[in-house]
């Protein structure tokens, strides 16, 4: 851990490591997004149930591509030990 | 084969032991010592796992499709299946039936290939997703990314190519040189990047939260610590149900980027 982060550490009264509280910020941006494409493809497939394949697939590439900020977040987690 | 080799934590400890303590799993799990070396160089359970894939995809669909007969007999039955949804849930989708069918073959593999991998962590005495270890997914993402890549440049040729990968439009105007930046960078460094990584890091995720729950059970299994044991079982069994449906999933958006990123090589405008 940097020397800057320890005396945030030391001045919030913390021990520990911080990265479980910076992977809890780093979850709330996807899991919103997640969220929204879920909701939207639900709404989607109520509208339109012929296009279900095509929104389907788009609503798993989407999910792909949020769900990778949360990934990358995990994976920081045990990088910046 | 060894504790060391097989499984990555302390098997003595358990609750109200004095003298240890529960020991998060983390990183060390998925650091495995090597079952034998050959002139210094290691092998150890990942790579066993991933030969292993390797000769379980061959040998399926070489028993599907070794003999194939018109009318399909049941291994067929279900090679053709895995095949066409590949087919055509996936490369026809991106690519169109005349362009993608070239491609089948390279998806198709990629697929299976990767599912198998993943797959692994949830078979017993296995137990261990290959694609955890990210030199794999970089080593398939390097593939996509090289094939990508090669065909824009084929198709396009040179100036065109990058013409293609940094998203040159006129009439963007003076936009342009900053969607020039973006699109360098996030086609040309990101986009492999975050391909190996979100498989990788979907893998990793999954295998710590069964170790999690199985190093607690194990940990808890002591005294009054069962109640507790049987409460993190079940979490255990519904973590592994719930790794199946992922490992699948993601072993689908592997190959979906993957043909869209083909899509993207082969497209007129980008």
């Amino acid at each position: 851990m940097s020397a800057a982060l320890e005396t945030v550490n030391l001045a919030a009264g913390l021990t520990g490591n911080i990265a479980s509280v910076g992977y809890g910020l780093a979850a709330i941006g996807p899991g919103v997004g997640v969220g929204i494409i879920f909701g939207n493809g639900t709404q989607a497939l109520a509208r339109q149930p012929e296009a279900a394949g095509l929104i389907r697939t788009n609503q798993i590439m989407g999910f792909a591509f949020c769900e990778a900020l949360a990934l990358i977040g995990i994976v920081m987690g045990y990088a910046y030990k | 084969m060894s504790a060391e080799t097989m499984l990555a934590f302390d098997t003595e400890c358990h609750l109200f032991i004095p003298g240890c303590g529960f020991e998060a799993p983390g990183l060390h799990s998925f650091v495995f010592d090597p079952l034998f070396k050959v002139g210094g160089y290691e092998f150890n359970k990942p790579m066993l796992l991933a030969l292993l894939s390797t000769v379980v995809v061959v040998w399926f669909f070489w028993a599907a499709f070794g003999k194939a007969k018109v009318v399909p007999g049941k291994l067929q039955m279900i090679g053709e299946v895995g095949y066409d949804f590949v087919r055509r849930g996936l490369v026809y989708d991106a690519l169109g039936k005349k362009e993608g069918e070239k491609y089948v073959p390279l998806m198709v593999s990629l697929f299976f290939f990767v599912w198998i991998m993943n797959i692994w962590s949830i078979i017993p005495i296995a137990q261990f997703p290959v694609t955890s270890i990210i030199s794999f997914p970089i080593g398939l993402a390097l593939i996509v990314y090289i094939l990508w890549v090669y065909l824009t440049f084929k198709k396009h040729g040179f100036v065109g190519g990058w013409k293609n990968i940094t998203g040159w439009d006129r009439s963007l105007g003076w936009v342009l040189p900053l969607i020039v930046v973006i699109e360098f960078f996030s086609n040309l460094l990101v986009r492999p990047f975050t391909h190996a990584v979100r498989l990788f890091a979907n893998m990793f995720a999954g295998h710590l939260l069964i170790v999690m729950f199985t190093i607690a059970t194990w940990y808890l299994a002591n005294g009054l610590g069962f109640v507790y044991a049987g409460a993190s079982f079940l979490m255990t069994i519904a973590m592994t149900a719930f790794e199946l449906f992922i490992q699948a999933i993601q072993a689908y958006v592997f190959v979906l980027l993957a043909c869209n990123y083909v899509q993207g090589a082969l497209a007129e405008h980008h």
